[in-house]
């Protein structure tokens, strides 16, 4: 394409895309928590690795994750534009074209899940093919769009990290990573269900089937309280395997009091009293699970510090 | 219009090239980080290569 030709298309061209754009189609925010919670992972891990690969496994575990987030931009399109929270994505703004999020999406995947075997051992990059494929195509492509319980199904992707970190490190799975995948599978519905309680959301309009909507409010509140007491035993147990330690298992003892507390206070109110406080419960429900969550894995990395400097014995 | 003047346009598209650029700079680093720790930790840097390598074979202890 000459240039004549290239200035003859400059108004088709304004909404071109930045490289901004391609960031954004990889969803950063989400990437953070990926990021944490696989360091954690692999941190805690037995047996330790060399800094740079260890580097290399966080990155290739976030830029996974990232393509997962590519591909749901790239399927999603269609409800992302009719949610005002998702309307400015990438795609739905018309910045990035659907296709071009398809490729990213798919170009990243193969370069993430290689790159991860290559640097670490073939057992965690396939957690990470299976992780990308759980989000892109069982979450997304299927069951988002089919059941109240979607919420459920897409904290097991998010759940994930945790266990290809400690893969990366060890090349299997033991109890210590299935109980970090229990941690932030059973946290993810509570945590998305009090949030969906006070943001009126459009899932609505966009025919995308949040329990709220289609079991009531009443229901929600009944079954945050049900995740919360299930949440409770899972990340105490954790405490007690051997990653655990008396950081870990003090903090996991009072957040889960405080979490079972605000939880219960959620339970017990109907909408009447939550218009009347503007949500207040609802609201402190989410804000401290944001906490629950970052703290729980500081905490594993605390008792981590302890056994390495030789004060937890190990 | 000459074909030479640099349009808002031009700004955009060198930002997403100079992105690429750098990505590509940044995954050539981490692959040679990579082969480096990987030297270094020890990792096997020699095996079968169609013909039988002495360097790999198995030591065989004096008796047997």
């Amino acid at each position: 394409m000459t240039d004549a030709t290239t200035n003859t298309n400059v108004q088709a061209a304004e909404g071109e895309a930045r490289f901004g754009d391609y960031v954004a189609l990889l969803k950063p925010r989400v990437m953070s928590l990926v990021v944490f919670t696989a360091l954690v992972g692999l941190v805690v891990a037995p047996g330790g690795m060399s800094p740079m690969i260890g580097f290399t496994a966080i990155l290739f575990i976030a830029l996974g994750a990232g393509a997962s987030g590519a591909l749901n931009m790239w399927y999603d399109a269609d409800i992302d534009l009719i949610m005002k929270r998702t309307r400015g994505r990438p795609v739905p703004s018309g910045r990035v074209e659907a296709g071009e999020a398809l490729s990213v999406g798919v170009a990243l995947s193969a370069i993430s899940v290689a790159m991860l075997g290559l640097a670490t051992n073939w057992v965690a990059a396939g957690l990470l093919a299976f992780t990308i494929f759980f989000y892109a195509v069982i979450y997304t492509m299927w069951l988002k769009r089919a059941t109240p319980q979607n919420i459920v199904i897409g904290g097991a992707a998010g759940a994930f990290p945790p266990v290809i970190g400690w893969a990366a490190v060890t090349g299997d799975v033991s109890l210590e990573a299935v109980l970090m995948f229990g941690l932030i599978f059973m946290w993810t519905p509570p945590h998305f269900w009090a949030l969906a309680l006070f943001m009126k959301a459009d899932y609505h309009e966009a025919k995308v089937p949040m329990l709220t909507v289609t079991h009531g409010r009443p229901e929600t509140r009944r079954q945050i309280w049900i995740y919360s007491l299930l949440l409770a035993p899972v990340a105490i147990g954790l405490g007690l395997t051997s990653i655990g330690g008396p950081v870990y298992l003090s903090t996991a003892i009072v957040l889960n009091a405080i979490f079972l507390r605000h939880a219960f206070a959620v339970r017990g109110r109907d909408e009447a009293m939550a218009e009347a406080d503007g949500y207040a419960a609802e609201k402190r429900l989410f804000r401290f699970s944001l906490y629950y969550l970052f703290l729980h894995f500081g905490a594993l990395l605390g008792d981590a510090g302890l056994r390495m400097t030789g004060l937890l014995g190990g | 219009m000459p074909i030479t003047e640099t349009h808002e346009l031009h700004k955009r598209r060198f930002g997403r090239n100079l992105g690429v650029a750098l990505s590509l700079v940044a995954f050539a680093t981490i692959v040679f980080g990579l082969t480096i720790a990987k030297i270094r930790e020890g990792s096997t840097m020699e095996a079968f290569d169609h013909q039988p390598r002495v360097s790999i074979t198995p030591l065989v202890e004096d008796g047997q």
